[in-house]
C-alpha cells in the first residue's frame, strides 16, 4: 500500500528549528533546515543522523526546500550541506536566496566572533552552500526529477516567503512554512488554490489566538510609542532586520509625517539600508498598494528614520530605536535593553513571537529580575509591551487556508503542543479530516490510494461516451477493453484493437444447439411463431424476422428446420458466438419450454 | 485541430488554435505599419506640414485634396492615424476561451479584441509583459490623444477611390477595417482581464488542455507557450532570442517532442548582426556629437533601449562623451526605467546576481544618479528648461508619425550636423522618413533585432524535432528583395506548412489516446497475464465516469443479490443483459491434445475427421460435433446445456481471453 510518511526533526510541537522529513511515493524531501534560538548546544540544529547513520545524505534526500529566510527555517543549512554533507538541490525563492546568506553570515558572526564558538560553519561554507540553491518562481512547476515536482505559492509573512506543494503523480503534500492570511502594510496575504493535497503541513504559531483587527493593533502601537516619547521616554523595538521592521518603519514614518513629529527614529545595524534595498528591488513580492505606487513614491525610502550609532543610546531625551535581533537574545537590541531597562519612563515593545529561553520570552512572561552573564542581575523597570505584529496566520487564518486547499488530512507543526491540541480538534470537527501533531522524531504514516493513469484509445472512449448519453443511463454501463502493459506505458484499447496490435487472430467460438419441438406446422410458420414469442418476451432486445425465414435476437441466429425422420418434430437451430453466451444459453432454455399455443 | 490565422504580419501574430474543446488565441499583435500612410502628428504647429499641397488625380480632379497631401512625391492621409487590426470576421471572437500573450509587443491589439467582440474569457501573460505592455499602450494613447486632430479622413478608403490612388495607398489591405487608437479606459478594462502567470507554470483549461509559458529570451517576461493534452503537444514559438541580452535565457528543452510547432516572430533583419549594429550605433552617435550635432534615436520606451543605455554606460567615458546630456523622453520614461529594475526574477543570471548584492540590475540607475541620463514625460515642461545641445535624445514613436520624435525631426531635420539613428526594426526607415523629405539630417540605419535568425531556427528545429512546423508564408521563401538567398527561409523536413492572413489551416494531427484514471480498487482487481516477453494484458470491465473533461474508471457495481425466490419472477426479468460482453478469444486448439483432454474428462467414442481447413471431432454417443479450424471452433449439439457448458469450458482452456 503506498503511503506518505512525515517526521519532524524540528518544529514538532515546538517553535524553532523547523525541519520536516516527508516521504511521498518513494521520494524523500526535507522541508526547511532551521536552527533553534532557545538553545546554544547541539540541540540548536536538527539531528540529521536520523536520516542516515552512515550513508551520504545526498543519497537519501531528493531535494531540500527552504520556505523563507528566517533563521529558524534556514539557520542550519550550511551545517547540513557543508559539514554533514549534502550535494543535492536546495530550492527557495529568489528573495530568500538573496537574503538568506546575509542572515546566515550575521548569525555566524554572532556565534563565532562574539560568543567565540569553535567548529561552527565558515563564511566559505555559506557561499558553497548557496551554490547548491536553485531559485524558483511563484507558481512555477519545478521538475526535480521525472516524477517529483514542486510548486511555490505566495505566503506573505516575510519578503519571499513561500508555501510549497510537493507532488508525485496524483499524490501531493503542501507545506506552508510560515504564512499570513491578512495583508499587512508591506506584504500581501497568503494564497493557495484548491489543490486538494493528501496532506497539508501547516504552521500553528497562533493556533489559539484570534487577533483583533490589524488597524486596532496599529493604533495601539502608535499610541504607546507616541505617549512614551511625549513624556520624554525612550522606546526600544527589538526586530529582525528584515520583515516586521519594514512594516513598522512604514507605520511610524507615515505617523511621524502626519503628526509632524521631530523625535528621532533610529534603525540599528548596517543591514537596514541594505534590507530596504532588497525590498525596493523585490517590490513585486510586496502588496498591491506598494507595487502600484512605487514609481511615484517608493515606500522603502524613509525620510524620518536614520541609522543608529551605539553612542546615541546614551543621548538624553526621547527617541525610538529599532534594534536587532528581535528576541533580545544577543546583539545590539540586548545591549540597548540593558542600558534602558532601569528607567520606568522607557518602554520596550516586543512586536513578535519570542522563543523560550530568550530574554524576550522571559520579560514577556512577567519576569522582572533577569540573571545576565557573570551572575549580574538586571532589574527591569521599563514598561514591557507585547504587540502581535508577527505575520503568522491566527486560528481563523489557519482554518481559512485549510478551507482553501481542501486537504485530505492536516499535520500541525511550528507551535506549542497545548495550543496545537485545541486547533487539532477544531480542524477535525470543522473539516472532518484527520489532523496530526507529531513530536520531533515521531513519524506519521498516511496510507494513500493513488489512481493509475493510463491512455485510453479515443475510439473506445468516444464510443462509450456516446452510449453514456443515451437516456437509459440509469443503469451504469460497463466499459470493456484490454489493458496493454508494455514497459511503463499503459494503454486501454478495445479487445479487437489489442488483438490486432499484438498480431493475434481472433478465435471464434460458436455454438449451435438443436432444440426439438413437437410441432406439425410448416417451418416458416414455426419461425414466425418463434419470432412473435421472442418479440413479446424480450422487450429490451432487438428481435428481427429476416426475409430468408430466420429469426435473429441481437446477433443470435435461430432457424427452423424439419426433423430428418419425424415430420411431427421440428428442430430449431439456435446459433451464437461465445460473446453472446449468456443470451444464447437463455434462449435455448426458453425455447425448450415450447412455444405458447396462441401467439400473444 | 485547426489554426485560424488572423494576422498576416509575421512578427505581430494573431492566431487562434482550436484544440480539443478549447479555443485559444495566440497573441494579438497590432500592425502599426498602417500609420506610415498618414501624415505625422506634430506636437507644435508645423508650418511645413500645414502647407503641404493637396493631392489631385491625374485628370486634375482635386476632390481628395483635403484628405490626401503630397510630400516629395509621396501621398499621405491627413488624418488621425489608424491601425490595421487582426481579422475579426474569420471566426466568432466571442467564442475565444483564452488569449495567451507571448510578449509586450504582441498584445497591442488586446483592447480591440477584449472590448469589442463579446470576449468573456481570460488572458494569460507574465507580470513584466503586462506592466511593460501597459506602458506601451499608455504611451501610444498619450501620443495620439494629446494632439487632437479634427480631421478623420474616410473618403479615400472607398474601394473605387482607393484604386485610383498611388502606391502604397493603392495596395494597402483591408483599409475599411482600420481603426483609430483605443482609449485609456479600454486599455484598463482589457488589462483587468489578464491573469498573471510565471514561467513553467502549468495552467489547466477546463481539464482538457494544459498551457505553460516558457522563457523565450527576447524581452522582459517574454514567453513561448506549450499547449498540450496528455498525448498531444503544440509549441507556440513567438519572438525568441538566443543572444545574451538582459532577459532570462530561452528555454529550448521544453519545446521538445512537439507534434506541431507554430513558429512566428523571427528577426525582421536576418542579414544584420545585432552586436555589429550596436557597435555602429555607438560610433555614429559619438561621431555626430563630437562634430557638434545632435543624435535622435526613435525608440520604444522599453526593450532594446535598456541594452543601448547599458552599452553607452560602458562607452561614454572612453569615447569622451561624459559631458553630453542623454535625454529619454516618453510619458512612461520614468515608469519604464523604474520597472526595469524590479523584475530580478525575469533577468539573465548576471543581472540577477547583481540584485542579490543588492544593486540595481541595470546601470541606467547610475546614469540617472550621476545626471548623465535625464528623463522627461514630454518636451513640454522641465525639459525645455534643461535642454542643452548637442545632445542625444531617445524618444518615440519609431514610426515617426506621432510622439515627441516628430518635433525633433522637424527641429533637427534641416541640419546635416544632426543624425537620426534607427534601431527599431518594425518600420522601414525610408518609409518612416518620407513625410520629412527633403532632409539634410544624416540617417543611419542600425536595426537591432535580437530575435532568432534562420541559422538559429534550423539549429533549434534540429534540436527540438517537432513533427510539423507551421509558420507565416513569409518564412517559407527568401525575402522578396533577396530572392537568391535561399538561406533566408525556414528549412526543415517535412517542409513547413505556410499560413497567410484570413486562412484556416487543418493541423496534421491524429488524436488517438486520452488519459483516463483507473481507481485503485479496480486496479487491484485486474489480472494481468504476460502474452509476449515484456507485454502483459488484462481485460477490463469497468464503469466510466466523466466529469470536467476528466475520465475515471471505477469497478463495476457488485451484482445485486438474487431477489427472494418466493416472489414469482417474470421471464423478462431473467433475460440477461446482453451488454455484459464476454471477452474476445484468441489462440488455436491442438486437436490431439483436445481429444486427450476429452478422454480424460470421460468422453468416449471420439472420432476425428480431417477437413480442408481443420478437423471435425465427433462425439457419437452425444450426437455432438465439434468443428475445429485455425481461427474458429464450432460446437454443434443437441439441447443439452450441461454437456454444452462442459465442452465450452474444455475449449476455453486452450484459448486466451481478451
Amino acid at each position: 500500500m503506498p503511503e506518505i510518511r512525515v517526521t519532524p526533526l524540528g518544529a514538532g510541537q515546538d517553535v524553532g528549528r523547523s525541519c520536516i522529513l516527508v516521504s511521498i511515493a518513494g521520494k524523500n524531501v526535507m522541508l526547511d533546515c532551521g536552527m533553534h534560538m532557545g538553545f546554544n548546544d547541539d540541540r540548536r540544529f536538527p539531528d540529521f543522523s536520523y536520516i542516515t547513520q552512515n550513508g551520504r545524505l545526498t543519497d537519501f534526500l531528493d531535494c531540500v526546500i527552504i520556505s523563507h529566510f528566517h533563521l529558524d527555517h534556514c539557520g542550519a543549512l550550511p551545517y547540513f550541506s557543508e559539514m554533514v554533507g549534502y550535494d543535492g538541490p536546495i530550492y527557495m525563492t529568489h528573495p530568500t536566496q538573496a537574503i538568506c546568506p546575509i542572515l546566515l553570515e550575521d548569525y555566524r558572526k554572532i556565534a563565532v566572533d562574539k560568543k567565540g564558538e569553535a567548529n561552527f560553519f565558515t563564511s566559505q561554507m555559506i557561499k558553497d552552500c548557496m551554490k547548491k540553491v536553485v531559485a524558483v518562481h511563484l507558481h512555477q512547476t519545478v521538475q526535480v526529477d521525472d516524477e517529483l515536482e514542486i510548486k511555490a505559492y505566495y505566503a506573505g509573512h516575510v519578503l519571499g516567503a513561500a508555501m510549497f506543494q510537493i507532488k508525485v503523480g496524483s499524490e501531493s503534500v503542501v507545506y506552508t512554512g510560515d504564512y499570513n492570511m491578512t495583508p499587512d502594510r508591506h506584504l500581501g496575504a497568503a494564497w493557495i488554490d484548491k489543490c486538494r493535497p493528501n496532506l497539508l503541513i501547516t504552521e500553528s504559531t497562533y493556533a489559539t489566538t484570534i487577533r483583533d483587527s490589524k488597524r486596532c493593533r496599529e493604533r495601539d502601537f502608535l499610541k504607546k510609542v507616541h505617549e512614551t516619547v511625549e513624556r520624554g521616554g525612550k522606546v526600544l523595538i527589538p526586530v529582525f532586520a528584515l520583515g516586521r521592521a519594514q512594516e513598522l518603519c512604514i507605520l511610524l514614518e507615515t505617523f511621524w509625517e502626519r503628526m509632524n513629529l521631530k523625535v528621532p527614529i533610529y534603525f540599528s545595524t548596517g543591514l537596514t539600508e541594505k534590507a530596504n534595498h532588497y525590498y525596493k528591488l523585490f517590490i513585486t513580492w510586496t502588496n498591491q498598494k506598494i507595487r502600484k505606487t512605487f514609481v511615484q513614491r517608493n515606500m522603502f525610502e524613509f525620510k524620518h528614520i536614520k541609522a543608529f550609532d551605539r553612542a546615541f543610546a546614551d543621548n538624553p531625551g526621547p527617541m525610538v530605536v529599532f534594534a536587532t535581533p528581535g528576541m533580545l537574545h544577543a546583539g545590539q537590541s540586548l545591549q540597548i535593553f540593558r542600558k534602558w531597562a532601569g528607567n520606568e519612563k522607557n518602554m520596550v515593545i516586543m512586536p513578535g513571537y519570542c522563543v523560550q529561553g530568550t530574554v524576550g520570552h522571559k520579560i514577556l512572561s512577567g519576569q522582572r529580575k533577569l540573571e545576565m552573564e557573570g551572575r549580574q542581575v538586571l532589574e527591569v523597570k521599563m514598561q514591557v509591551e507585547y504587540m502581535s505584529f508577527s505575520a503568522h496566520a491566527d486560528a481563523k487564518g489557519i482554518m481559512q487556508l485549510v478551507g482553501q486547499a481542501e486537504p485530505e488530512s492536516v499535520l500541525l507543526v511550528h507551535g506549542e503542543a497545548k495550543k496545537m491540541e485545541f486547533l487539532r480538534q477544531k480542524i477535525e470537527q470543522e473539516f472532518r479530516v484527520s489532523c496530526y501533531m507529531p513530536a520531533n522524531g515521531e513519524t506519521v504514516t498516511l496510507p494513500t490510494s493513488p489512481s493509475i493513469p493510463v491512455g485510453i484509445s479515443l475510439g473506445l472512449l468516444k464510443q462509450e461516451m456516446a452510449q453514456g448519453l443515451l437516456p437509459e443511463a440509469k443503469k451504469p454501463r460497463l466499459l470493456h477493453g484490454t489493458l496493454i502493459m508494455k514497459d511503463s506505458s499503459f494503454r486501454l484499447v478495445s479487445s479487437e484493437q489489442a488483438l490486432k496490435e499484438l498480431g493475434l487472430a481472433e478465435h471464434q467460438l460458436r455454438f449451435t444447439c438443436r432444440v426439438h419441438l413437437q410441432d406439425t406446422r410448416k417451418e416458416q410458420e414455426m419461425a414466425l411463431r418463434v419470432y412473435s414469442h421472442l418479440k413479446s418476451t424480450l422487450k429490451d432486445h432487438c428481435v428481427q424476422h429476416l426475409p430468408d425465414g430466420s429469426v435473429t435476437v441481437e446477433s443470435i441466429l435461430i432457424q427452423a428446420a424439419a426433423h430428418s425422420e419425424d415430420p411431427g418434430i421440428k428442430v430449431l437451430l439456435v446459433s451464437w458466438t461465445y460473446q453472446d453466451e449468456e443470451l444464447g444459453s437463455f434462449l435455448t432454455t426458453l425455447l425448450k419450454k415450447g412455444l405458447p399455443q396462441t401467439p400473444s | 485541430m485547426k489554426l485560424y490565422c488572423l494576422s498576416g504580419h509575421p512578427t505581430l501574430p494573431c492566431n487562434i488554435l482550436k484544440f480539443k474543446s478549447t479555443t485559444i488565441m495566440l497573441d494579438c499583435g497590432l500592425d502599426m505599419t498602417s500609420t506610415l500612410n498618414f501624415l505625422p502628428l506634430p506636437l507644435v504647429q508645423s508650418p511645413r506640414l500645414c502647407n503641404l499641397p493637396g493631392w489631385s488625380l491625374k485628370d486634375g480632379n482635386a476632390f481628395l485634396d483635403k484628405e490626401l497631401k503630397e510630400c516629395s512625391g509621396h501621398v499621405f492621409v491627413d488624418s488621425v492615424p489608424e491601425f490595421c487590426l487582426p481579422e475579426t470576421e474569420l471566426i466568432d471572437l466571442s467564442t475565444v476561451d483564452v488569449i495567451l500573450i507571448s510578449n509586450y509587443h504582441c498584445m497591442m491589439a488586446l483592447p480591440y479584441i477584449t472590448e469589442h467582440t463579446g470576449f468573456t474569457g481570460t488572458v494569460y501573460a507574465t507580470e513584466p509583459t503586462v506592466q511593460i505592455g501597459r506602458l506601451l499602450m499608455e504611451e501610444l494613447v498619450n501620443f495620439i490623444e494629446r494632439v487632437p486632430k479634427a480631421q478623420s479622413a474616410s473618403l479615400w478608403k472607398n474601394k473605387d477611390i482607393q484604386r485610383l490612388l498611388p502606391s502604397p495607398l493603392k495596395d494597402a489591405v483591408e483599409v475599411s477595417t482600420w481603426r483609430r487608437c483605443y482609449t485609456m479606459q479600454e486599455v484598463n478594462s482589457a488589462l483587468s482581464k489578464i491573469q498573471l502567470v510565471g514561467y513553467s507554470q502549468k495552467i489547466e483549461l477546463f481539464g482538457a488542455v494544459q498551457v505553460t509559458p516558457l522563457s523565450s529570451g527576447y524581452a522582459l517576461g517574454s514567453s513561448n507557450w506549450i499547449i498540450q493534452s496528455h498525448y498531444e503537444k503544440v509549441s507556440y514559438v513567438s519572438g525568441s532570442s538566443l543572444l545574451t541580452t538582459h532577459p532570462q535565457p530561452m528555454d529550448q528543452a521544453s519545446l521538445k517532442n512537439s507534434d506541431v510547432l507554430v513558429l512566428t516572430g523571427l528577426t525582421q533583419i536576418p542579414t544584420a548582426n545585432p552586436d555589429g549594429m550596436v557597435g555602429e550605433f555607438c560610433s555614429n552617435l559619438a561621431l555626430t556629437v563630437r562634430n557638434g550635432g545632435n543624435v535622435l534615436v526613435p525608440c520604444y520606451p522599453s526593450g532594446v533601449i535598456y541594452d543601448l543605455l547599458e552599452c553607452l554606460y560602458q562607452y561614454i567615458d572612453s569615447a569622451g562623451l561624459s559631458s553630453v546630456p542623454f535625454y529619454f523622453i516618453s510619458p512612461v520614461a520614468n515608469s519604464s526605467l523604474e520597472f526595469s529594475q524590479i523584475f530580478a526574477e525575469w533577468l539573465c543570471h548576471n543581472k540577477q546576481s547583481k540584485v542579490y548584492l543588492p544593486e540595481p540590475p541595470f546601470p541606467h540607475a547610475e546614469l540617472i544618479q550621476t545626471n548623465k541620463l535625464k528623463h522627461y514625460p514630454s518636451i513640454h515642461g522641465d525639459f525645455s528648461n534643461d535642454f542643452r545641445q548637442p545632445c542625444v535624445v531617445f524618444t518615440g514613436h519609431p514610426s515617426l508619425r506621432f510622439g515627441d520624435v516628430v518635433h525633433f525631426m522637424e527641429l533637427w531635420g534641416k541640419s546635416s550636423l544632426n543624425t537620426v539613428i534607427f534601431t527599431e526594426p518594425d518600420f522601414s526607415y525610408l518609409e518612416a522618413l518620407a513625410p520629412y523629405q527633403p532632409l539634410a539630417m544624416k540617417c543611419i540605419y542600425c536595426p537591432i533585432d535580437t530575435r532568432l535568425n534562420f541559422i538559429q531556427v534550423s539549429k533549434l528545429l534540429k534540436e527540438v524535432q517537432p513533427l510539423h512546423v507551421v509558420c507565416p508564408e513569409q518564412y517559407t521563401q527568401p525575402p522578396p528583395a533577396q530572392s537568391h538567398r535561399m538561406d533566408l527561409m525556414v528549412d526543415c523536413q517535412p517542409p513547413p506548412m505556410a499560413y497567410r492572413r484570413a486562412e484556416v489551416l487543418a493541423l496534421p494531427f491524429k488524436r488517438r489516446y486520452e488519459k483516463i484514471e483507473i481507481m485503485p480498487e479496480l486496479a487491484d482487481s485486474l489480472v494481468p497475464m504476460e502474452i509476449k516477453p515484456g507485454i502483459s494484458l488484462a481485460t477490463v470491465s469497468a464503469v466510466l465516469h466523466t466529469k470536467d473533461n476528466k475520465h475515471v474508471l471505477q469497478p463495476p457495481p457488485r451484482p445485486a443479490q438474487p431477489t427472494s425466490s418466493k416472489k414469482r419472477k417474470r421471464v423478462s426479468e431473467d433475460v440477461p443483459d446482453c451488454k455484459v460482453l464476454k471477452p474476445l478469444l484468441s489462440g488455436s486448439i491442438p486437436v490431439e491434445q483436445f481429444v486427450q483432454t476429452l478422454e480424460k474428462h470421460g468422453f468416449s467414442d471420439i472420432k476425428v475427421e480431417d477437413t480442408a481447413k481443420g478437423h471435425i471431432v465427433l462425439l457419437q454417443e452425444a450426437e455432438t460435433l465439434i468443428q475445429i479450424e485455425e481461427d474458429s471452433t464450432h460446437i454443434i449439439c443437441d439441447n443439452d446445456e450441461m454437456l454444452r457448458v462442459r465442452l465450452r469450458d474444455l475449449v476455453l482452456k486452450f484459448l486466451q481471453k481478451f
